[in-house]
């Protein structure tokens, strides 16, 4: 009789709904999956190169798999992971948009993707040609004067953005205390205001779910350092009276900041320059279609009007001559990334800019709000707007009505569209409304995507009058059920090594 | 024109009859006048993707550096590291690539346990407990380790060994603008931080690199022991391949692990994205900045992964998170996964082994030469700074013809007045990965020769 082999297979049934062992449960000792290059590099022992005391006692155990099963186990993975290429993703405030594979190639080419950051400049030319590329074409998307491309995401430009703020006031010997921020704003606003050192003043939105001109009046005052804005704002609603807005925080002397998140309702229709702003950052994972990764990586380059443009962070590429070449802006913050930024994300989006150009860029966004006013219509009897008129390129839905009919909330909503094969859109934000669904269907789904979803929540809210219960319990068809969240919080564990007890 | 819209002209009227407008003009009919661009946007016209392709690859076109044209001989924390076809395509599996944030547990299992295992081993490369997520870089890292020691301290002074790569401490002063941390940047002598004279009193932390950026092992012990003395952090930044075979931080008694994740599958990129890793103690992980993904189980009892410790996060906490990072850097997470599941326990040794023999077996040959010098003292492991008799940018210019790119100059990368080493001009920062075969090395070694005569 043959004795069974020890261990885990790597491969639990296809797509089925088993746990995944982990890289660490398949791991046999002694199996192997590198190859390296024959080097002919005299190989002297570790001991000879380096004093014993610094040398570990033993090697850190890292998994021990063949190619194959890497293979088997990475790809199972993806097999339990939802994504924008599998199915629409209307995520609200999060643009998950159809990513086009052309700017992955562009990303890919060794020709760019296997240039050291520290390779000279007069070796990089064709590097420091897609900065300065991309940085005129975001200024003229923007309407401002510089950029810088350091910032690595979305928050990242946001705090360069108030050191930027911070160090215009200073330079005027101008002490000032605090932002303004709406009560509708992402949470990275405040937590970005706390780390620029100043305090978050929070301003209400009105009975329209814009700013409210005149309990922003009532917080300005010389203290204030500037306002941080998203325009369309959080609900999806343009800030109609923006023009107000601005002269009131320039009056007192602060400056705008505009929060790129919902850019991609207004490109090449209203600039954020000719709202007033003075401090732009976009979000170019969303807006540019660059690919989310799952959690990242994004870019989040931040461009100013002319008075900010000394206060950039450096290095910046530039024109110099016929070519390029690294200048840094003469009273600089300093540098905000360890290199040049998120460079491949860059590319890719120069890319997507590229094949759009000015028409193409115009018709992204109409069709965006185009998309979102499709469906708040078409929801309308079953999940009314927080705001019933005309939306940008996402809509607030609420789920009230069904939470007071059936006692089904706007997350059992989203739990059970996971199930009809549908990302869910994004729950209970913006804070300020009651049971929120935010849906943002972006430009690229087609009517016909959009009409099945809209049959999908009608079913949805069918089942709510039968099965409530059945609703607070989906989803039944994913990889898992709905996860213990507080079980994983009471009790961390983080790796495959913490104790289970 | 291209573009990726699939509505018909005739989709797109029906649409707006449901709207209850005329035109897609006129879903902007409520934006005011003033503030609308006249004309369109200043920008060339689209083009379709295979026009676009002449256009996008003229770019590439104008580098001369990258890796087919020039054997890279540059480090400075961004490393020429084989990536196997393997680990492209598994990291490069669109489902990993166009996910957003795993927001919805139940249809983003396998994001989140890529982390979990991402997390695993970070955290045993570091030897400490927890790791999170990931952060930008390794200059966020320092930077949001700094934050986390402000926290637990209560206190802003930061002791930053000049050891600590020239531009994360360069990105730490732009952030304690904001913060108001004191940054003390402690000088090298010799390529070792001279913490003598140094006053522990209301120090929140003690950075120092493990190996230095100038490719220098220092005793992180004397580090170790002033954090002691202050009752602060004790934050070590490490290259995680020499992390491979090294002490760990976590056994020097570090408090914070932050490293560059670069060397772990990820491309050189001209810089970005990379990676950056952060792991610490259990005692300080509610002040962990960031994502930190959880197991748990499902309804049914099934294992399960989830983000956890979400109080901590900005779009909970708000002004007074523990961070304000949000979009991370999840894809490059899952590559070093990958790559890390694919060179194992055997293969991660074997890499930083070779990285040394190759960095040790040129800096014999280079110090044989005429006009080069040691510009530091001590054990390096896969990296050394050499005091050239010619300028070192002149140097990589004149290796460069010779289709190497022979290291970074150091003036390059430091700032004016910099306390970690004197007259960079004449200092060339040179490392070797196990891609450098003997004859490159050799090659090089005549090139030098060549550059100094």
């Amino acid at each position: 009789m043959t004795a069974s082999p020890a261990g885990r297979a790597s491969s639990a049934p296809l797509m089925g709904r088993d746990a995944e062992p982990t890289l660490f449960e398949i791991s046999v000792p002694g199996r192997t999956a590198y190859q390296l290059r024959t080097t002919d590099v005299p190989a002297r022992p570790l001991e000879e190169l380096v004093p014993a005391d610094h040398l570990a006692e033993s090697p850190v155990a890292v998994a021990e798999v063949s190619e194959r099963d890497l293979v088997a186990h990475v790809t199972r993975l993806s097999h339990r992971q939802f994504s924008v290429d599998l199915g629409m993703y209307p995520l609200g405030s999060c643009t998950m948009k159809y990513n086009p594979k052309f700017c992955d190639a562009v990303a890919a080419d060794p020709a760019l993707a296997s240039v050291h950051p520290a390779t000279p400049a007069a070796l990089a030319q064709g590097w420091l040609e897609v900065f300065v590329d991309l940085e005129e074409r975001l200024c003229a998307i923007t309407g401002m004067a510089a950029a810088t491309l350091q910032p690595a995401a979305g928050a990242a430009g946001e705090l360069t953005g108030l050191l930027l703020m911070r160090a215009y006031h200073e330079s005027r010997g101008d002490v000032r205390r605090r932002v303004i921020i709406p009560d509708s704003a992402h949470g990275t606003n405040p937590a970005s205001v706390t780390l620029g050192g100043y305090e978050v003043t929070t301003v209400p939105s009105n009975d329209r779910g814009l700013v409210d001109l005149e309990a922003l009046r009532g917080v300005l005052g010389p203290d204030v350092a500037g306002i941080m804005l998203t325009n369309p704002n959080t609900l999806g609603l343009f800030e109609e009276e923006i023009e107000g807005i601005a002269a009131a925080v320039h009056e007192v002397g602060g400056l705008l900041y505009y929060d790129g998140a919902n850019l991609n309702a207004i490109l090449g229709v209203v600039r954020p320059g000719d709202m007033g702003f003075d401090i732009v950052h976009m979000n170019l994972h969303k807006t540019f279609a660059t690919p989310h990764g799952g959690g990242g990586p994004g870019a989040g380059p931040v461009a100013v009007a002319a008075h900010l443009v000394d206060f950039l962070p450096g290095p910046r590429a530039v024109r110099e001559g016929e070519g390029f070449a690294w200048a840094t802006p003469a009273r600089s913050i300093g540098r905000v990334h360890g290199w040049h930024g998120n460079a491949l994300v860059l590319a890719r989006a120069l890319a997507y800019i590229h094949v759009h150009g000015a028409e193409g860029l115009t018709r992204v966004a109409q069709h965006a709000v185009l998309n979102a006013n499709w469906l708040r219509r078409r929801l309308a009897a079953i999940l009314p707007a927080a705001h019933d008129r005309m939306c940008m390129h996402e809509c607030t839905l609420r789920a009230t009505p069904l939470k007071d009919a059936y006692g089904v909330r706007a997350l059992d909503v989203a739990k059970a569209l996971l199930e009809e094969g549908f990302h869910a859109p994004t729950v209970y934000f913006p804070l300020i409304v009651d049971e929120a669904l935010m849906f943002e269907p972006t430009e690229t789904e087609s009517p016909q995507t959009l009409e099945a979803l809209a049959q999908a929540i009608e079913r949805i809210a069918a089942r709510a009058a039968t099965d409530p219960e059945g609703l607070h319990r989906a989803p039944q068809t994913t990889p898992v059920a709905r996860v213990d969240e507080a079980r994983a919080a009471r009790h961390l564990i983080a790796t495959a090594d913490a104790s289970r007890t | 024109m291209a573009d990726y819209l699939p509505h018909t002209a005739e989709e797109v009227a029906s649409m707006l009859a449901l709207v209850g407008v005329d035109s897609l003009e006129d879903l902007y009919a409520h934006v005011p006048d003033v503030v609308r661009l006249a004309g369109g946007l200043d920008l060339p016209a689209g083009m379709t993707e295979p026009d676009a392709a002449a256009l996008v690859a003229g770019y590439g076109s104008r580098n001369l550096a990258r890796a087919s044209e020039l054997v890279c001989f540059a480090g400075a924390g961004a490393y020429d590291h084989e990536v196997p076809p393997v680990v492209r395509a598994l990291a490069g599996r669109s489902e990993f690539v166009t996910a957003y944030t795993p927001y919805q547990p139940e249809v983003a299992q396998g994001v989140l346990q890529a982390i979990f295992e991402y997390q695993t081993l970070v955290a045993r490369l570091a030897g400490l407990p927890i790791a999170n997520a990931s952060l930008y870089d390794g200059a966020s890292a320092l930077v949001e380790a700094l934050n986390m020691a402000h926290g637990a301290t209560g206190r802003s002074r930061m002791l930053v060994s000049s050891g600590v790569h020239p531009h994360w401490r360069a990105v730490a002063r732009t952030f304690a603008a904001g913060t108001g941390h004191e940054v003390v940047e402690v000088p090298l002598v010799e390529g070792r931080t001279d913490w003598s004279g140094v006053d522990p009193e209301g120090v929140a932390a003690v950075v120092v690199a493990y190996p230095n950026y100038l490719g220098v092992l220092e005793d992180p012990a004397e580090a170790r022991a002033l954090a002691d003395a202050a009752g602060g952090l004790l934050v070590v930044a490490g290259d995680p391949v020499a992390a491979g075979v090294l002490r760990s931080a976590g056994s020097w008694g570090a408090d914070v692990f932050v490293g560059e994740g670069q060397p772990f599958g990820t491309a050189l990129s001209f810089g970005g994205p990379y990676l950056g890793l952060f792991a610490c103690t259990e005692a300080q992980v509610r002040r962990l900045p960031g994502r930190i993904v959880g197991e748990t189980l499902d309804t049914e009892g099934r294992r399960a992964y989830v983000t956890t410790l979400r109080a901590r996060e900005q779009d909970i906490r708000r002004e007074k998170a523990t961070s304000n990072v949000c979009t991370n850097q999840t894809l490059m997470a899952v590559t070093a996964a990958v790559q890390l599941g694919w060179l194992g326990t055997q293969g991660l040794r074997e890499v930083a082994t070779r990285c040394a023999q190759g960095a040790h077996y040129l800096f014999d040959e280079l110090g044989a030469l005429e006009g080069v010098a040691p510009a530091t003292q001590g054990p390096f492991f896969r990296e050394f700074a050499l005091r050239l008799r010619h300028p070192a940018r002149e140097v990589v210019a004149r290796l460069a013809e010779a289709g190497i790119l022979a290291g970074v100059a150091l003036d390059a990368l430091v700032a004016p007045g910099d306390r970690s080493i004197e007259a960079p001009e004449e200092v060339l920062l040179v490392t070797v990965t196990e891609r450098r075969t003997r004859a490159e090395i050799d090659r090089y070694v005549d090139a030098m020769r060549g550059a100094l005569q």
